[in-house]
Order: structure tokens, then C-alpha cells, then sequence
């Protein structure tokens, strides 16, 4: 008998492997244990959120108005507070008709940041632009010239504060930790122990420490009137602290790069310099994209410290914004809340744009 | 015999204190002259070479490339660099950088080439290997002969007078093996000076003018392939030679 071809039409899988369902099946009911654990997390969602929904929404104030925050007192947030109080949280003490200088001089800074971070603008003119920006900024802060009244650095506060100290803190600590990284590595000793003993004293001391020193001892050293500006100090003791970890960060990289790679360098009759700049480094530090994120996070996070040296950056300008005013001082908490969405904005953008880096130095490994 | 373009007279060299890994070393090497050094692993054969172009430094006595002695005068070891290439048995590529970007790194920055030219002379040297259309490709992405022969390319870009190669097939698979010696034997016709550690003896037997035996430091036997291989004078050599030859 001859056979005939039956061509067999196409049909479905079985067991679908797209689409919600299936992604449900695959990841939440897979096996007993994960079934068990998506009820019993379902469970706890289910107890919880309708009582965090009652009190931070259903319940929650939102207009301006102290009687209605009062009446809710207990059973939903006070979201008043941070309408009545936003300017005060986020520009701090920083004199209330000039407040459009940090806003501009922020976004300034933002949009540079921003453009550093893109890859089609990383050209030599980001130099002269950072420069400039940077004048920019301390010039509309400061005043004192092109007929901006002057402001002194006590008074500059909040959010513009946080992001000045975390961007220069991060652009001054990462050279000087790339330095301190190598110079732990260096064949000369005189280097190496230089190295070994500051990263192991800054390490030895917690950042408030520093702060403290940086801003009441640093002077008493000085002669009385010739003490740099506070914010000065506290700049610069926020970068040696963040060098020296960010330092340890980078050596993990530069032991991970093989010997054979800087004698490669070297029978082609590349320097020291050379070899570390084009060979080493771009390896090593792709290698801690992660590690070095981590620093440039807790950087940021680090600055709410200077508080405590009365320099009234973000945490600090909610702190003298509701203390001060003790009909809105109970409520604290959405203060804090808020400001912890702002940090957290912040912080999310870093480690996403972190994982975009990663993606970006991994196409050489990628066969 | 014109003047030797490597020279080694007596040189010792230890590992901490107590290897003595090369001693009393004396070797002269003539222009375009091509040797093969083999000997058991441990026998100082790959510190040998590494010494000419100071990846390693000797302790005791002198040498001399090109007419420069190595010493801690960082200058005239750039110098020598410069004129002498190398390849390692792990290819050592930059994975960083596309094949392109790993020849023509030296020349635009140790030669001060202008990149158009240094990517010029890099396009000749990978068509001399027979790979130049993987030039925008990442090393990591090319097969291990591939890359050795990269590797052989990005040296030559420098336009040395030595070559050295560290057990250049040592780390490839047996079928990637020829085509990397292929090259080499190319280089060998046109003349280049080459000094090669490696357990290839057909390569020994095809190219070298000279092979030297190494055992415990020393330089054991030296002589031209045809007297090397057939009539060894010491037991030494006769007993290496029937272990690598025997299958």
C-alpha cells in the first residue's frame, strides 16, 4: 500500500508556557513548597494591607489643614504635612525669596549628571562642562556677585545640599580610591604603606567621627579666622572616608585581573601608566560595577550625617522644619516618609543605572 | 658568525632562595637564527626566555639584546621591549578590546602611529595570519588557534626583530595545533629571528637551525635538529627525547 503524505496541522503545546497563567503555575505554584509559601505570603498581604491602604490612603488627610489632621490623628496619615512643609523639607533654611537659586542650580546639577551618564555625551568636553556647571552651581548658591545677595553655607540645606555632597563626594572619592587601590598594589614600599595605613585608619573610625573632627577640631589647629568653610571640611572628610572603602572595592578588581594581562602590556613596551590605564583598570572595574555601586549608595545615603555638624541637608531640614512648629511636629512620621521616597527615588535610579553599566561592559564577554 | 643579537653570559637566576632555576646560563643567538628550546617542565626553559625582554630578572651575570644590557634601567628595558615580541602559551589577548583594537593598542601608544596607519599595518598583519575578518570581533569570541594567531599578529604589529614564543600550542586543541604552526613556520621563511620553548618536534625538525636541550637550570645539549635528533651525546637528552618521541 502506497503511503500517503498527511501533512498534520499545527496545534497548541499541551502545557502553555506563556502568558500569566502559566508564569503563575511556573513561579508561584511550581511545587508544594513554593505553593505554600505564595499562600501563606498571600495570607499575610491580605491581613496587612487593608489596614496600611485605610491609614496611608482611604483614611489619610492630603489638603493642608491642621484640624483635619488632628481629627484623623490615630487612624490615617497626615499627608498634610508635607504639602504645608515641602519648601522648608526640601530647600531647608536656605532664605525663603531666593529659594529659586538651589532649585536652579539643582537641576543644573541633576541635568549634568544626567548627560555624564549617557553614553553617546561621554566626549572630552564633559570636562570644561563639569567645570562650568559645578562654577555655576556655587556661584547661584553662594551669591555674593552678578547682584545675588550673598548666602553663607549655614544656610544652604535640604535637598540640594544631600545631592551637591553626594555628587562631589562620589567624583572626588572614586580618582582618589583608583589611586589609593593601585598604590596598595605598588612595588615601592614608601607608596604601599602610605596606602595600607590610610585605608586601614579611615577605616577604623566611623564617618561621624570624622564629620566631627573635620568640623571642631580641624579649626582649633588653624589659626582662629583662617579655618576653611565648614562645608568645606565636611566635603573633604566625606571624600577620604568614601576613598578608602571605594578603594578596597576597586583592589578586589585589580587582583581579579591574570598576570599575563600586564605582561602582555608589558612586552609591548607599554608603561606602568599606560598598561593600567588601558588595560587593567577597564578590566578591574567592570569586573566591581556592583561593589563600587554599593559605595556610591551608601555615599549618598552617608551624607544625612553632617547633621550632625549642623549642616542641614535633607534629613536635617525635615528635622528643623517640623521641630520648630509644634502644632505639625506630631506628625513626623509622613515627614518621614516622604523624605525616605526621595531617598529611595534617588537610590533606585543609582542601582538600575548600575545594572544598565554592567550590560554595557559585558559585551566583550558575551561570545 | 655576525654579532649576536642575544647574548647570555653566565646569568643565574634564583626564585626565593633556594631555586636555583637557571645556572650559569651562556647562550649567543645570531641574527635571524631560529631556535627551539625543550626540556621537562621545571628545567628553567620558559624563565630562559622570559629573561630576554625582563619579564623576569636574573640575579648573576648578563644580557645583552641587541646590543642593550638588561638592567633595572627602565628605559633600556623599553627599549628592548620594543624589539622584541612575545606570545604566551594563554594568548594573554586584552578581552576588552575587539581584535583590531588589541593590534593596533601598542602602535598607537608605545610607536605614537596615528590610528589610521597603526590599523593599516594591523589589517596586513591579520591577513598574514589569515584572519582578518574577524577584526571587530572580541577575542573571547574566537576559537583558541584563532586567538593565538591574534596573538602572533599584535606582536608582529611592533615590527620586532625577536620573537619569543612560550609554548605557543601548549593550550590548544590538537586540530588548532597546525594551523598556529602553519603561521609560525610562515614567519620562520621570512627571515624573523625566533626563539620558541615547545614540545613540538616536528616544528623543531621543520624550522630550527638549533635545539637546545634543557634539564635543572642548565642548558644540557645544543645542536642542529638533524644531529639533535639522531645522534644525542648525553643519556639526558637520549632519555627526554625517547619519552616525547615514543608513541
Amino acid at each position: 500500500m502506497a503511503s500517503v503524505f498527511q501533512p498534520i496541522p499545527p496545534r497548541p503545546a499541551p502545557v502553555r508556557t506563556t502568558g500569566y497563567v502559566a508564569w503563575a503555575r511556573a513561579n508561584l505554584f511550581g511545587d508544594w513548597r513554593s505553593t505554600t509559601t505564595t499562600i501563606v505570603l498571600a495570607l499575610v498581604a491580605l491581613w496587612l494591607l487593608p489596614g496600611m491602604a485605610q491609614w496611608a490612603i482611604f483614611q489619610a488627610v492630603f489638603h493642608p489643614s491642621l484640624e483635619s489632621c488632628q481629627a484623623a490623628r490615630g487612624t490615617g496619615a497626615c499627608w498634610a504635612v508635607v504639602a504645608e512643609k515641602y519648601r522648608y523639607i526640601i530647600l531647608g533654611r536656605y532664605p525663603y525669596d531666593e529659594q529659586w537659586r538651589p532649585v536652579v542650580a539643582t537641576l543644573l546639577l541633576m541635568g549634568l549628571l544626567g548627560v555624564s551618564c549617557t553614553r553617546r555625551f561621554w566626549r572630552p568636553w564633559l570636562v570644561p562642562l563639569w567645570i562650568a556647571v559645578l562654577a555655576g552651581y556655587f556661584v547661584l548658591m553662594a551669591g555674593g556677585v552678578l547682584g545675588l545677595s550673598k548666602v553663607t553655607t549655614d544656610l544652604w540645606g535640604g535637598l540640594p545640599l544631600t545631592i551637591m555632597l553626594a555628587t562631589l563626594g562620589i567624583v572626588l572619592a572614586f580618582p582618589l580610591a583608583v589611586l589609593v587601590a593601585l598604590g596598595r598594589r605598588s612595588k615601592l614600599p614608601a607608596i604601599r604603606t602610605m596606602c595600607i595605613v590610610y585605608v586601614e585608619l579611615v577605616r577604623g573610625v566611623p564617618l561621624i567621627s570624622v564629620l566631627f573632627m573635620a568640623s571642631f577640631l580641624f579649626p582649633l589647629f588653624m589659626p582662629v579666622g583662617k579655618s576653611p568653610d565648614v562645608l568645606l571640611r565636611v566635603l573633604v572628610g566625606i571624600t577620604l572616608f568614601a576613598a578608602a572603602y571605594l578603594a578596597e572595592s576597586v583592589r578586589g578588581g585589580l587582583q581579579a585581573v591574570p598576570k599575563g594581562q600586564v605582561e602582555a602590556a608589558a612586552t609591548l613596551g607599554l608603561t606602568y601608566w599606560q598598561t593600567q590605564r588601558k588595560i587593567v583598570l577597564p578590566q578591574a572595574l567592570a569586573m566591581v560595577v556592583p561593589a563600587v555601586m554599593n559605595n556610591f549608595i551608601a555615599i549618598f545615603k552617608d551624607t544625612s550625617l553632617v547633621t550632625i555638624v549642623s549642616l542641614y541637608e535633607l534629613t536635617g531640614s525635615l528635622g528643623l522644619a517640623l521641630n520648630a512648629d509644634a502644632d505639625w511636629r506630631p506628625y513626623k512620621l509622613e515627614g518621614y516618609f516622604f523624605i525616605a521616597a526621595i531617598y529611595f527615588a534617588f537610590c533606585f535610579a543609582m542601582s538600575r543605572y548600575s545594572l544598565w553599566i554592567e550590560k554595557q561592559v559585558s559585551v566583550s564577554r558575551t561570545r | 658568525m655576525s654579532e649576536p643579537i642575544i647574548k647570555f653570559e653566565k646569568v643565574n637566576k634564583w626564585y626565593g632562595d633556594d631555586f636555583h632555576v637557571l645556572r650559569d646560563i651562556d647562550l649567543e643567538v645570531a641574527p635571524g637564527e631560529r631556535i627551539v628550546i625543550c626540556g621537562p617542565s621545571g628545567s628553567g626553559k620558559s624563565t630562559l626566555i622570559r629573561c630576554i625582554n625582563r619579564l623576569e630578572e636574573h640575579q648573576e651575570g648578563r644580557i645583552f639584546v641587541t646590543g642593550t644590557e638588561l638592567t633595572d634601567d627602565v628605559k633600556a628595558v623599553e627599549r628592548v621591549r620594543r624589539e622584541v615580541g612575545m606570545v604566551f602559551q594563554q594568548f594573554n589577548l586584552f578581552p576588552h578590546l575587539t581584535v583590531l583594537e588589541n593590534l593596533t593598542l601598542a602602535p598607537m601608544w608605545v610607536g605614537k602611529t596615528p590610528k589610521a596607519k597603526a590599523e593599516e599595518i594591523a589589517m596586513r598583519q591579520l591577513e598574514r595570519v589569515r584572519i582578518a575578518e574577524q577584526a571587530r570581533k572580541y577575542p573571547l569570541q574566537l576559537s583558541g588557534g584563532q586567538q593565538q594567531r591574534v596573538a602572533i599578529a599584535r606582536a608582529l604589529c611592533l615590527k620586532p626583530k625577536i620573537m619569543l614564543f612560550d609554548e605557543p600550542t601548549s593550550a590548544l586543541d590538537p586540530e588548532m595545533i597546525k594551523e598556529v604552526l602553519e603561521v609560525m613556520i610562515e614567519l620562520a621563511g621570512q627571515g624573523m629571528t625566533m626563539i620558541c620553548v615547545t614540545h613540538e618536534m616536528g616544528f623543531a625538525k621543520a624550522v630550527a637551525n638549533r635545539v637546545i636541550f634543557m634539564d635543572q637550570g642548565q642548558i644540557v645539549e645544543q645542536a642542529p635538529p638533524e644531529e639533535f635528533f639522531s645522534r644525542p651525546k648525553s643519556e639526558r637528552t637520549k632519555d627526554f627525547l625517547s619519552k616525547i618521541l615514543g608513541h
